[in-house]
């Protein structure tokens, strides 16, 4: 509060007039439009979901109110009506100087409408903060909110201030410790713009693709993969206005960012604020919720902990990291483990192990239950010899005696679990059946009448997808005997990836495959991290960056497409009779298109013939012979003409040593006549051919095969030339 | 203030109140000590308050209580004793205003020429206390080892020396080696305890130690507003304030120690930034606050002058449970 009240004082007095008249505002969207907490979201809005014991939202609250926001504007929209209760039973009702207003909708379904929706409200005056209720953050808004005003002062294009965090630049603890794709950012060191915004990016292909007019534009620019988007915004007015303009704009940073970023008519640019020592980060899927919760219980959002934001001595902090609330019962067997934090009027009975893990209020834990690394929110039961590993149970759920969970489960809202039953890992676990697939993306977490199905089970089994539920086992025995609720099946992003968002630590398979993903990349990586220099080696640079991909892996595929459009170019000129001219015309064309050497030329036609003989009918080889004869005869030209000098002869002789040992072994009988052939069109020159052994001569046994074949065309060559000497 | 509730508590069952309570009530205690005999508490004072009833007698034969006149205007009663407290508090305000001043009056008496002082970290009091020698013409030199990881020490060396002393910046590990060279170390606290122990910044359990065993005198800087009721015995009190990591480490650099998908899900790297430490008085030598030097000893005395026990336990508790 005092740092805050200074904070405030000092910004009035710079600026007094502006902020007389605006109050700092910010929106805070209580909905993350997203899917990733189901089933838990169907019963219980992201925002209100305990982080540590504490609503995630009210770490957001606490943070804006520090960071001296003065007025907050709670957007809600699935669940709204729990939301709102809530806010109005907390104290953030009735602090001073810091007013929180909802705003309700019911139809929104990204965070574009809801921003469409704010803007019909007029209530924005001057710049906000956008945040959603899932971010956690220490920062100090002070420095980032100075750099925005004066950037708009010289510039009434800079609309928006995205804050950075540095991580390190690598997938695995991108994808380990947020469960979150890697992302690129492009930005000009010195003035901060964000020039490009890549998240899950065209990675997969090994590269991203930069605009050359912004390269051309900044005299230098630094292409990040080791910076985190907070997903804190400090925006202007206008920003609303263009979520209005843009009708289509959903997502924030898909649509809104990228938009304006491809936009160059509207001119709008965006900038960076990086912080280095704070702490931010956004819970978007259960693995981020792992790692923030272990962040907040290791202190690094000091002081938004819970022993701080809960204020008088209701949870204290004792050695190696324990959160204890006031009144729990503790057996003196229980084996408390470090960083783990323990709700008011939990009972923990003999022989218990916990480690790491949150363990919220009025809970009871039996005896010899074994609980590591999991989440167990208020009012569970479990009883006696459950084991919990890398588990979510949410509030209500009763786990009978022996019941274990496999990593990576979750339990959603009063769950009972049957006696020794194993729940196996990843599992999603509802009383609510699991509504049928729509268009997973835009999807809300949003049931109309929320905590009355809970107690309904059988009913909404009924009437909504009773099909579905047909062909699944009924819901007492999907969890063993005793056991209430229904095992979702997964279907986005399938079996595999089940474990990336999971609070279960990442297999160590899966790992050592990201590794090796990561080791193959490395090259590309380096490439990408390094920092393009100044204008004139900036273009060379880029180009280059394109074809060294091009050799490492582009290369091969570039080949062999390039040799597909050759053949088809050359079959159609067979077909249509096209003069042969043409025929170089276009190959010559496709040589450009694709970047290739004339040699590549060469050996593409030479490949295109030999199959064109082989797949015309043949019996013999004899006859196939004849067949490799008569193409050979009727487009020597067009061969020739690419046949330039004695290094593109020697490709065609490797590339029908490639075709016989590959693609069509029935020539491999007939190497040393078809080469005789090509030397008797005056196709091969004899240097060529001599050459071509000659280099075989060094080579291994398997290689030297044709060399063998052709011996005595060879000798015949070598004495010919003798003679002529 | 209805829903305050007082009530005599001894301190064992204490819970570690360390905010601004206690600090309220001695303000209080300093309005009322004038007319009482024995140490006044807050509730004397708060013995006129109309609805008493919600407030139990159970101690104090308040001086200042109107007897039976019960009938008497209730809004003037309660304009006086609003007139009190709020006499009291600025009175308070000016006492923590002026302490500063009263103690670097003191600083002549213990700085000599040509001594080498040592302090860690940084601290208003002794800024001023240093200050003060110097004003008075004494030539001395400062050793500060700069408090880390807060590094407040460097803020220190800076108005040192913008105020025209000689200063040297060690390390807090070389405060051991240093120490053997030091004439004296002068240090502010955060808290005083009952028993004479001191709650400092982080690093002066060290400094103390090191005092010790080169006989170095250590001596706490402390206005009376430091000086706490509460005894160091209930673990509870101690109990430190843990503060965010990010002040040892970066945390980008680190982010890939902090990897809960990798292995089995519990970090490996523990980061601990505890932000005081307890010096027991044992350790020290001298307090020096704004009514003079006293033992460590001798500050039980000087705390009960300030807090009565009836005062030591401010809680809220629902009015209808009275």
């Amino acid at each position: 509060m005092g740092a805050q009240k200074k904070g405030a004082t000092a910004r009035v007095s710079e600026d007094p007039e502006e902020l007389a008249r605006h109050p700092l505002q910010a929106i805070l969207l209580a909905d993350s439009f997203t899917t990733k907490f189901r089933p838990i979201t169907l019963e219980r809005p992201k925002v209100l979901l305990p982080l540590a014991n504490i609503p995630m939202i009210d770490y957001t609250l606490a943070w804006l109110e520090s960071a001296g926001v003065e007025e907050v504007f709670v957007f809600c929209c699935a669940h709204s009506k729990q939301v709102i209760d809530y806010l109005e039973s907390s104290d953030w009702s009735s602090q001073p100087n810091f007013l929180v207003a909802t705003i309700e909708s019911h139809n929104s379904i990204s965070a574009g409408d809801a921003l469409r929706l704010i803007y019909e409200r007029h209530v924005i005056h001057g710049d906000f903060v956008l945040i959603s209720g899932d971010t956690v953050s220490n920062m100090s808004l002070t420095q980032a909110l100075q750099e925005h005003k004066e950037r708009r002062k010289k510039d009434a294009n800079a609309i928006m201030t995205m804050v950075v965090k540095q991580s390190k630049p690598s997938p695995i603890t991108q994808q380990s410790r947020l469960g979150t794709d890697e992302l690129f950012m492009a930005i000009n060191p010195d003035t901060k713009q964000l020039l490009c915004y890549e998240d899950k990016a065209e990675y997969s292909k090994g590269f991203i693709s930069l605009d050359k007019t912004l390269i051309a534009d900044n005299p230098s620019t630094v292409l990040h993969n080791d910076k985190q988007d907070c997903y804190i915004d400090i925006c202007s007015e206008e920003v609303l206005s263009l979520f209005t303009d843009n009708f289509d704009y959903q997502h924030l940073r898909r649509h809104f960012v990228k938009g304006l970023l491809v936009d160059d008519i509207m001119g709008y640019k965006i900038f960076t604020h990086e912080i280095h020592s704070s702490y931010a980060a956004r819970i978007d899927n259960f693995r981020s919720y792992d790692t923030i919760s272990k962040d907040i219980i290791q202190r690094w959002t000091y002081p938004f902990v819970p022993d701080v934001l809960c204020g008088n001595s209701a949870i204290r902090v004792e050695r190696r990291g324990t959160y204890r609330a006031s009144e729990i019962t503790l057996s003196r067997s229980a084996q408390i483990g470090p960083f783990i934090v323990i709700g008011q009027g939990t009972e923990i009975g003999n022989d218990t192990k916990i480690s790491h893990s949150v363990i919220g209020e009025g809970c009871t834990i039996g005896s010899n239950v074994t609980i590591e690394g999991s989440y167990i929110w208020n009012n569970v039961t479990i009883e006696d010899g459950c084991e919990l590993r890398h588990a979510i149970v949410c509030d209500g759920v009763t786990m009978k005696s022996g019941a274990v969970l496999e990593p990576g489960v979750v339990l959603s809202f009063k769950v009972v679990v049957g006696q020794q039953f194993v729940v196996p890992a990843y599992s999603m676990v509802s009383l609510l059946q699991q509504p049928t697939q729509q268009d997973s993306d835009e999807e809300l977490e949003y049931a109309d009448s929320s905590s009355g199905n809970v107690e309904l089970p059988s009913k909404l089994n009924g009437d909504i997808t009773s099909d579905l539920s047909e062909t699944r086992h009924g819901p007492t025995s999907e969890l063993g005997t005793g056991g209430v609720g229904y095992i979702w099946s997964i279907f986005e992003g399938g079996h595999d990836e089940e474990w990336r968002h999971s609070v279960a630590p990442i297999p160590t398979d899966k790992l050592a495959k990201i590794m090796l993903d990561k080791d193959e990349d490395e090259e590309l990586l380096t490439q990408d991290g390094n920092v393009l220099s100044p204008s004139g080696e900036l273009k060379s640079d880029s180009d280059a960056n394109d074809s060294e991909d091009g050799d490492n892996e582009g290369s091969r595929d570039d080949y062999v497409s390039f040799e597909k459009e050759v053949e088809a170019t050359f079959l159609r000129a067979v077909h249509e009779n096209v003069k042969v001219d043409h025929v170089i015309l276009e190959v010559n064309a496709l040589r450009l298109s694709y970047n290739m050497a004339s040699v590549d030329c060469a050996g593409a036609i030479f490949y295109s013939m030999m199959k064109l003989a082989v797949e015309s009918p043949h019996s013999s080889s004899s006859e196939l012979h004849r067949n490799a004869a008569d193409v050979i005869t009727t487009w020597q030209n067009l061969l020739k003409s690419f046949l330039h000098d004695i290094d593109e002869e020697i490709e065609v002789i490797l590339k029908f040593e490639e075709i016989c040992l590959e693609s069509a072994k029935e020539f491999s009988p007939l190497f040393a006549q078809i080469l005789h052939l090509l030397y008797d069109k005056d196709i091969l020159e004899e240097d060529a051919i001599l050459r071509w052994a000659d280099e075989k001569e060094g080579a291994d046994e398997s290689d030297k095969v044709f060399v063998q074949r052709a011996e005595k065309f060879l000798q015949w060559l070598r004495e010919a030339e003798e003679e002529e000497d | 203030m209805a829903g305050l509730n007082l009530s005599a508590v001894s301190d064992d069952e204490d819970d570690a109140d360390r905010d601004d309570r206690p600090v309220l009530s001695a303000a209080a205690v300093a309005a009322a000590s004038r007319s009482t005999l024995r140490p006044p508490s807050l509730q004397t004072l708060l013995e006129d308050v109309p609805d008493s009833a919600a407030v139990p007698h159970t101690s104090s034969s308040g001086g200042d209580s109107e007897g039976k006149s019960k009938s008497a205007d209730k809004s003037s009663r309660s304009r006086k004793l609003k007139h009190d407290v709020i006499e009291a508090v600025n009175e308070l305000i000016q006492d923590i205003n002026t302490c500063h001043e009263q103690i670097a009056e003191q600083a002549v008496e213990h700085i000599h020429q040509n001594e080498v002082i040592l302090t860690l970290g940084s601290s208003r009091t002794v800024l001023e206390f240093l200050c003060a020698a110097k004003e008075k013409k004494r030539s001395f030199r400062v050793f500060v080892a700069e408090g880390a990881p807060r590094y407040q020490g460097h803020l220190l060396a800076k108005e040192l020396v913008a105020r025209g002393l000689q200063t040297t910046l060690i390390t807090d590990s070389a405060v051991f080696a240093m120490i053997s060279r030091v004439n004296m170390v002068i240090v502010g606290a955060h808290a005083v305890m009952a028993n004479g122990g001191v709650i400092a910044p982080v690093g002066l359990n060290m400094v103390a130690l090191a005092a010790q065993k080169h006989a170095v005198p250590f001596v706490v800087l402390a206005g009376s507003h430091k000086l706490c009721p509460l005894y160091p015995h209930n673990p509870e009190v101690l109990l430190n304030e843990l503060r965010s990591p990010s002040e040892l480490l970066d945390f980008g650099e680190f982010s890939d120690c902090m990897d809960f998908g990798s292995g089995n899900g519990a970090p490996l790297l523990h980061v601990v930034n505890p932000t005081f430490d307890y010096v027991p008085p044992k350790l020290v030598s001298l307090f020096i606050t704004d009514t003079g030097g006293h033992n460590p000893s001798y500050m039980y005395r000087l705390i009960a002058d300030y807090y009565s026990a009836d005062d030591l336990v401010v809680q809220r508790r629902p009015t209808s449970g009275n």
